[in-house]
């Protein structure tokens, strides 16, 4: 079987990421114009920090699953 | 038209902003990307059917739970929790932490070493061909059947919570699965399983946080519940001493004998949908934790979804109904329950991540029916019924073809059911005929050397018919039910405890008195199958930290804990 150089993890990691990113941007917009009718518990901003939450720990599993340090692992190198 | 007139179709119970619809695009473009990714490394039947057999123990394991928790899984237990209470979390605790570790620490041992491909492929081992060709039938049949129905309850959930026309669900979800699947096969349904298991609590967990938060917390939350129905929604044991002393009409012996006994451990030691997963671990240590690792992520899954159905139910201005009154009377139904405290908390962005773990949950319940029917199709009737000199690059071709006919099936099954709703309620009756007997006939192959080709097969064909005369008795004439269910208050959930019960107990009585009238079949043929026969190769030298029984008993206590705190 061919060896695989992208884990499953990192595509994991990529989804966090890019999700994070977006909703933490759209928390950043919503907080620079509030909504007409905003959701319960708006004034708490759980876009801004969940966003963030999952944006960071994607950036951690995509950084610790890259495909050039999962290369490296396999040639033994890391 | 514009593509928009195409997917809109009626009023939504939400609104999706831009960026919620870039974050489904994007779910829906990485799944098709791993799919791609992985197309190239699925060109033998091993790696096809069993992902090469080289899963870790945290990919099988979380894969395992992701098969089970689709979309109709999270909104309907949520709904569920609306209902009934916190009696819900039985579903989720008794109904299934018992059965997941009893997979891991007494039954995989057989599976795994007897290298089978799928639970028929373990019957024809122990019993015979007669077995597997009833197990493998039923359950190729039953499962796409199954898949259709719940691609039409998830086309219909998008249709009343977004608006979406029905047919572009049903097309766009289905054709998603059959390209990520036949490109790489059960590896691709595995990561894809995965991703998805993340995406879910990703995009679930901030309605308990928020609604906690709102509530005042959980003691709070449960005073708020007392005053709107009653104290018995939040007691998970104390209200199940007598059929009329809790809202779901049901005795304990229900729910410990039926339930945790024998529903639970048929659906996950045998339903070979979930038991795939495991069967592609990469060595037995694996196999045996993937299981354990599942069972505590399962103990939390009530956060995400019996915890929303108890929030709607102390915090929602308005009262939620059975299906049948609210379509009557254009109201919300206890199913509604999740996607309307989705859209109390979460503003753009949010709610396109809930929505994205909604599709994620129902992807990946159809990816695990459609590789189950594949590998099950192509290795238990196909190859021993139809074709059995094919080659191994022909049976994988052959799985790539099931994949895209058994997705083509299922939508005809979703289009047969929206043209008449009650073949729903039909199919979803006849799955369950089939769990509790399997379970009974396996358990008894696996630990009773006795037990004979004839006796296994008599056993499951009898404990099967059992079940659907007992359905079609009650059908018939519903003061039936006070036999069956030992009470006439019993609901439906009740029903089938009891009659998953005494399904089980035809298929124990007439296994054991046909093999006791049988010729047993001879040690040797036995080695590696049952217990008492086959020598467990012990797990290496690891850390007591490392190993299955450590975990599974770290398991156990927690479950023990969860049940005296909320009893």
């Amino acid at each position: 079987m061919a060896q695989r150089s992208v884990s499953i993890w990192f595509f994991i990691g990529l989804s966090l990421l890019v999700n994070g990113v977006l909703i933490f941007g759209a928390g950043l917009y919503e907080l620079a114009h509030p909504p007409a009718n905003p959701v319960v518990l708006f004034e708490v901003h759980a876009p801004i920090w969940w966003g963030g939450l999952l944006a960071i720990l994607g950036a951690i599993y995509c950084y610790y699953f890259s495909p050039v340090r999962e290369r490296a692992r396999k040639a033994g190198t890391a | 038209m514009t593509l928009a007139l195409v997917v809109l179709s009626s009023p939504s119970l939400v609104h999706l902003a831009p960026v919620d619809m870039v974050i489904i695009a994007f779910y829906f473009a990485l799944v098709l990307a791993i799919g791609a990714y992985l197309k190239g490394q699925a060109n033998t039947g091993e790696d096809f059917f069993m992902a090469g057999r080289e899963m870790t123990a945290w990919v099988a394991g979380l894969s395992f739970l992701s098969a089970n928790l689709g979309a109709l899984e999270l909104m309907g237990w949520a709904g569920s929790a609306y209902q009934y209470g916190i009696l819900a979390t039985h579903w989720y605790w008794i109904g299934a932490i018992p059965a997941m570790l009893f997979l891991a620490l007494v039954m995989m041992p057989f599976y795994y070493i007897s290298k089978t491909h799928s639970v028929p492929g373990y019957l024809k081992l122990r019993f015979g061909e007669p077995a597997r060709a009833l197990s493998a039938i039923s359950f190729a049949f039953m499962t796409v059947l199954m898949s259709g129905v719940n691609m039409f309850a998830m086309a219909k959930v998008m249709q009343i919570v977004l608006g979406w026309d029905i047919n572009f669900s049903i097309w766009v979800s289905s054709l998603t699965v059959a390209v990520y699947v036949t490109l790489g096969g059960l590896r691709s349904a595995i990561f894809n399983e995965v991703l998805q298991f993340f995406l879910i609590w990703a995009g679930a967990l901030l309605i308990p946080i928020l609604g906690l938060y709102e509530a005042g917390g959980w003691t709070s939350l449960k005073l708020q519940i007392a005053q709107r129905a009653s104290e018995q929604y939040v007691h998970m044991w104390a209200g199940l001493g007598s059929f009329t002393d809790n809202p779901m009409g049901i005795h304990w012996t229900g729910i410990v004998f039926g339930l945790g006994a024998i529903i639970s451990m048929g659906y996950w030691t045998t339903d070979f949908l979930v038991v795939q997963r495991i069967l592609a671990a990469k060595d037995m240590r694996s196999a045996e934790l993937a299981p354990i690792i599942g069972a505590g992520f399962k103990m939390m899954v009530p956060l995400i979804v019996i915890l929303p159905g108890l929030l709607g139910l102390g915090l929602l201005p308005m009262k939620l109904v059975p299906e049948s009154v609210a379509t009557v009377t254009h109201g919300y139904s206890y199913n509604d329950v999740l996607p309307l405290m989705l859209a109390r908390y979460c503003g753009p962005g949010l709610l396109g991540l809930g929505i994205t773990a909604l599709i994620a949950g129902f992807m990946s319940g159809m990816a695990g029916n459609v590789s189950a029917f594949t590998t099950v199709w192509t290795y238990d009737i196909y190859r021993p019924l139809i074709n059995s000199k094919g080659s191994d690059h022909h049976y994988v071709n052959m799985g790539r073809w099931t994949t895209v006919i058994g997705v083509l099936i299922s939508v005809g099954t979703a289009y047969l059911v929206m043209r008449s709703a009650s073949i729903m309620d039909y199919v979803q009756a006849l799955f369950s005929f089939f769990i509790a007997p399997l379970f009974g006939t396996v358990v008894l192959g696996m630990l009773w050397k006795r037990a004979t080709g004839p006796g296994g097969f008599w056993g499951l064909l009898c404990g099967t018919l059992s079940s659907i005369g007992m359905w079609a008795w009650v059908k018939v004439d519903p003061t039936a039910l006070r036999y069956v269910a030992l009470s006439p208050h019993a609901k439906a959930l009740a029903q089938d405890m009891y009659q998953a019960l005494w399904s089980f107990v035809v298929c124990v009585i007439v296994t054991v008195a046909v093999s006791l009238a049988t010729k047993p079949k001879p040690d040797s043929e036995l080695t590696g199958l049952v217990y008492g026969q086959t020598e467990i190769p012990p797990i290496e030298n690891v850390p007591l930290y490392q190993k299955p029984i450590f975990w599974a008993g770290v398991v156990a206590a927690v479950f023990v804990v969860l049940n005296i705190i909320f009893w």
